[in-house]
């Protein structure tokens, strides 16, 4: 283990102080064995600088909170490790995001919208009753559902693609990645038809101009490039079929 | 307070994991005005973390049929050695599959039987029968007569999570997520909603309901080292405590996982050794069956970790820089199974420890997990002491677990709880009346307001923050982890009493201005020592062992004594919570032995003997 003393440049901004204009500011801290951010971010706040401003939730790659910039990458904090980077450290709040403040982004909203905008429940008329065996399903299809479901809303897709950088209303690899998911599921009633009048627009499938940053830069490795392409095949179908009718 | 800083609202509930978050539908789908806060977007609340599932008795698995609600039952109280409320056991066995099944509507993609002929890794041949494919399946876990427990791969939570939160999107339930309730509106009689602390800007709000429902969580970080997300601060349960009339239920009963992953205490699942997984020694031996003949990795939680420290005292584990560990081995479960239904077990080994699983062994440790205590409820999810307060999920003592939770019940007591509490919540608001007098509420954000002035002001003295609270996690890990005893008990209550009294001195080190994050901290403490007094006094207090709770020098079950649950009350400007006992509802099954560890007990030999 080499006994190296980090430097990180990190993104300061308070909303309560509008007069001191957004900076960088350098902190040093010892490396120690198995460090990752969420510990390096831990230790600046407890011994450093009570003030700064991050987030982090299960600390374990599954709730989505920590995502930033990382030496300009987008990329879970709690799971990149110290080893990995050089010396020099940057930390960045995520573009497209509102700011909280320092590195703290608001992706809870972002997704909610997102959400609502692309109704992502089941949409069935069947009731539930209490009283009946479930419906069955083959598992390789709950299996299917499961991998498109993983999706842990972090938010680095969307500030490493191009098109939801320069529009606002883009809904990214995660949210044509939720429609997948949806599409798949045979308990949603609606029809590829239906789903297009959603998102067969710029704002959705046709936004994508395939720069296919999301798919390097997925935290969980979701397989983000197969799951676009078989949205816009399902959405192309539904076009041409609306067209012949 | 100004009008518009105040939000008005039939049903309040903090806190929007499952447990909050299904209270809500519930409560929303009667028609009712609802509102969730929470400290984060609900998606990312501590429920997502789980993997592994959660139990109900559907018997869909060979290693399931014959199971029915009796069984789940007698697995329940038998876990709880004794602690748990039969009454409640009782209702939640019977909804539990209901609770299943209403989630496989809502979207959750639950693994399904596979039919065929199977090897278990024991040698054991199984067969599940055609009749049943497609049928929500399920997998062992530890102190379960039947394989009972559903699950999807082994992102059970996760899935469970996203469901429930589309149900909340689709019914339009107002959410305000970085809103942290800081007290409860009350006048010892009626509760009226909450104070909270916006985490965007740092100022304060009311929030005024018929109902209020506490859904906040555990507690596991007042530990600082537990598998719990860092946001699980117990201050749902702080904020019922400080009202003086309510109780806290059975709070020196703590659970310590056995699988935490040496050094970030990350949890794999209880899946592993439900699927086969095995734990070894430094020599590479398999000691369970040594202590555990029949259940071996299996026993119950307490059990399991247990012999695990023991085993380890004895000079059996693995030395490493972070201190003494055991390992996990499910190498023996193959590729194939590992990348399927044990995946998120893989990605953590390969993101925090940078092995795999399928040829290496895994480092771990008992850790704190889980929280049998909190607001104590009657059988519908009342709070006592306060009308129109209630709790569910873990930050309540429903009390569900008694003195040990078994694996996958807590999953489904959120959900379980979520729909038996919301329809009682959903009952009392269309009686009950919204009155409150407007200098209640300014009294109590004034109070807040005051608080948080202080700190500013930075007139109270020197403490720094997060000194004292490492401290008080040092504290609790040392003196009130898996073994107890009268002088470490003792000893731990001095400390912590001592903590406390300063923690109301503390002198910021930033300027405190608008969501800063230390005046978060500084308010959340006093509250937190509070919690680790009621569970540092409670264990000092219960001169028996029960389930998680250990004492090493009364150790063993006192029936006679001690079947009665601790009420953990904190008067105003008390030094230390006053504690009253009432009985446990015994209907059904009479105390006995567990069939894991009692034996040892119950003969009088303890271990080491
Ligand atoms: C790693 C891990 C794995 C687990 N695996 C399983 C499993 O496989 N099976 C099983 O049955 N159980 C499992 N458990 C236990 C189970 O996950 C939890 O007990 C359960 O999810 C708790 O749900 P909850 O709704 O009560 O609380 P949480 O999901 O913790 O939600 C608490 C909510 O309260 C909010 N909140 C907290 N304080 C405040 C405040 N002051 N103001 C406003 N909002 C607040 C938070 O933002 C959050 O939304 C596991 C636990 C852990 C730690
Ligand atoms: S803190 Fe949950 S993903 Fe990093």
């Amino acid at each position: 283990m080499s006994n190296r003393t980090l430097t990180f440049s990190i993104f300061r901004y308070n909303p309560a102080t509008p007069e001191i204009k957004p900076r960088m500011q350098d902190f040093q801290l010892d490396e120690t064995a198995d460090m990752s951010v969420f510990i390096a971010l831990n230790r600046l706040r407890e011994e450093q600088d009570p003030s700064l401003m991050f987030d982090f939730v299960c600390r374990a790659a599954v709730c989505g909170s920590c995502a930033m910039l990382i030496n300009g990458r987008p990329r879970l904090a709690c799971k990149t490790l110290i080893k990995d980077l050089p010396e020099h450290i940057t930390l960045m709040p995520l573009p497209v995001f509102k700011l909280i403040g320092d590195l703290s982004v608001d992706t809870g909203t972002w997704f909610h919208d997102l959400n609502i905008r692309t109704e992502t429940w089941i949409h069935t008329d069947k009731n539930f009753d209490p009283k009946a065996v479930e419906e069955r399903m083959d598992n390789p299809t709950a299996l299917e559902i499961y991998e498109a479901e993983r999706c842990i809303e972090c938010g680095c897709c969307i500030a490493a693609c191009a098109t939801a950088n320069i529009r606002a209303d883009f809904i990214g690899a995660a949210g044509l990645n939720r429609i997948a998911r949806f599409l798949i599921d045979p308990r949603d009633q609606r029809t590829p038809a239906q789903i297009f009048e959603v998102v067969g627009t710029d704002e959705g499938i046709f936004g994508c101009i395939g720069l296919m940053a999301c798919d390097d830069l997925c935290p969980l490795e979701l397989p983000l490039q197969s799951q676009l392409a078989f949205v816009r095949r399902k959405m192309g179908l539904a076009a041409l079929k609306s067209k012949r009718n | 307070m100004k009008w518009q800083e105040v939000h008005i609202t039939d049903v309040l509930v903090i806190g929007a994991g499952l447990a909050g978050e299904r209270v809500a539908i519930e409560a929303a789908m009667h028609g009712h005005e609802t509102t969730i806060l929470s400290l984060v977007p609900p998606r990312r609340s501590h429920s997502t973390a789980a993997q592994g599932g959660m139990q109900a008795s559907l018997a869909n698995v060979a290693m399931g049929y014959g199971d029915n609600a009796d069984i789940h039952f007698e697995d329940t109280v038998k876990g709880s050695d004794w602690g748990a409320e039969q009454d409640v056991v009782r209702r939640f066995v019977n909804l539990a599959p209901i609770a299943v099944r209403q989630l496989a509507h809502w979207g959750v993609p639950w693994t399904r039987v596979v039919p065929g002929k199977k090897t278990l890794p024991s040698g054991t041949e199984i067969e599940d029968l055609a009749e049943k494919e497609g049928l929500i399946a399920q997998r062992a876990f530890g102190g379960t007569a039947k394989w009972r427990t559903c699950y999807a791969a082994d992102g059970t939570g996760h899935v469970l999570q996203y469901a429930m939160d589309s149900v909340v999107v689709k019914l339009g339930v107002t959410v305000h997520d970085r809103m942290e309730a800081v007290s409860l509106i009350h006048d010892g009689e009626n509760c009226y909603g909450c104070i909270a602390r916006c985490l965007r800007s740092g100022r304060l709000r009311a929030y005024l309901a018929k109902a209020t429902v506490i859904a906040t969580g555990g507690y596991g970080r007042i530990y600082g080292t537990s598998t719990n997300a860092v946001i699980n601060e117990g201050t749902g349960m702080a904020i019922a405590l400080d009202t003086g009339v309510v109780p806290l239920g059975n709070m020196e009963a703590v659970q310590f996982h056995p699988t935490g992953i040496v050094p970030t205490n990350i949890l794999v699942t209880e899946g592993c050794r439900g699927d086969g997984g095995y734990l070894l020694d430094k020599n590479l031996h398999r000691f369970m069956p040594d202590y555990e003949p029949a259940k071996k990795e299996l026993a119950s939680r307490d059990v399991v970790s247990r012999r695990m420290t023991y085993h380890i005292r004895q000079g059996f584990g693995v030395e490493s820089p972070y201190g003494p560990h055991l390992w996990l081995d499910i190498r023996h479960l193959g590729p194939e199974h590992i990348h399927t239904n044990l995946r998120e077990v893989a990605s953590i080994c390969k993101n925090f420890l940078d092995i795999d699983p399928v040829d290496s062994l895994i480092p771990v440790v008992p850790t704190q997990h889980y929280s049998m205590g909190g607001v104590r409820t009657n059988k519908d999810g009342d709070a006592y002491g306060l009308k129109g307060l209630f709790a569910a999920g873990e930050s309540a003592c429903w009390d569900l677990h008694g003195f040990n939770r078994l694996g996958g019940n807590s999953l489904a007591e959120t959900v379980v709880m979520g729909m038996v509490v919301g329809m009682r919540v959903a009952e009392y608001v269309r009686e009950a009346p919204l009155n409150f007098t407007p200098r209640l509420v300014s009294d109590a954000a004034a109070k807040q307001e005051a608080r948080i002035e202080a700190l500013l002001s930075n007139k109270q003295g020197e403490e720094y923050v997060y000194e004292l609270r490492r401290r008080m996690e040092e504290t609790l890990l040392e003196n009130v982890g898996i073994f107890r005893d009268h002088a470490k008990l003792e000893h731990a209550v001095e400390v912590l009493k001592d903590l406390h009294a300063r923690s109301y001195r503390i002198r910021l080190r930033s300027n405190g201005l608008g969501p800063n994050p230390e005046v978060g901290a500084a308010l959340r403490l006093p509250g937190m020592l509070k919690l680790a007094l009621c569970i540092a006094y409670g264990a000092l207090k219960r001169t028996e062992s029960r389930g998680s709770h250990y004492r090493e020098d009364y150790p063993q079950r006192d029936d006679t004594n001690w079947l009665k649950r601790t009420l953990a009350y904190w008067p105003e400007g008390a030094e230390l919570p006053e504690l009253k006992y009432e009985p446990v509802t015994i209907i059904e099954l009479p105390p006995g032995e567990r069939g894991y560890g009692e034996t040892v007990r119950s003969t009088g030999v303890t271990m080491g003997e």
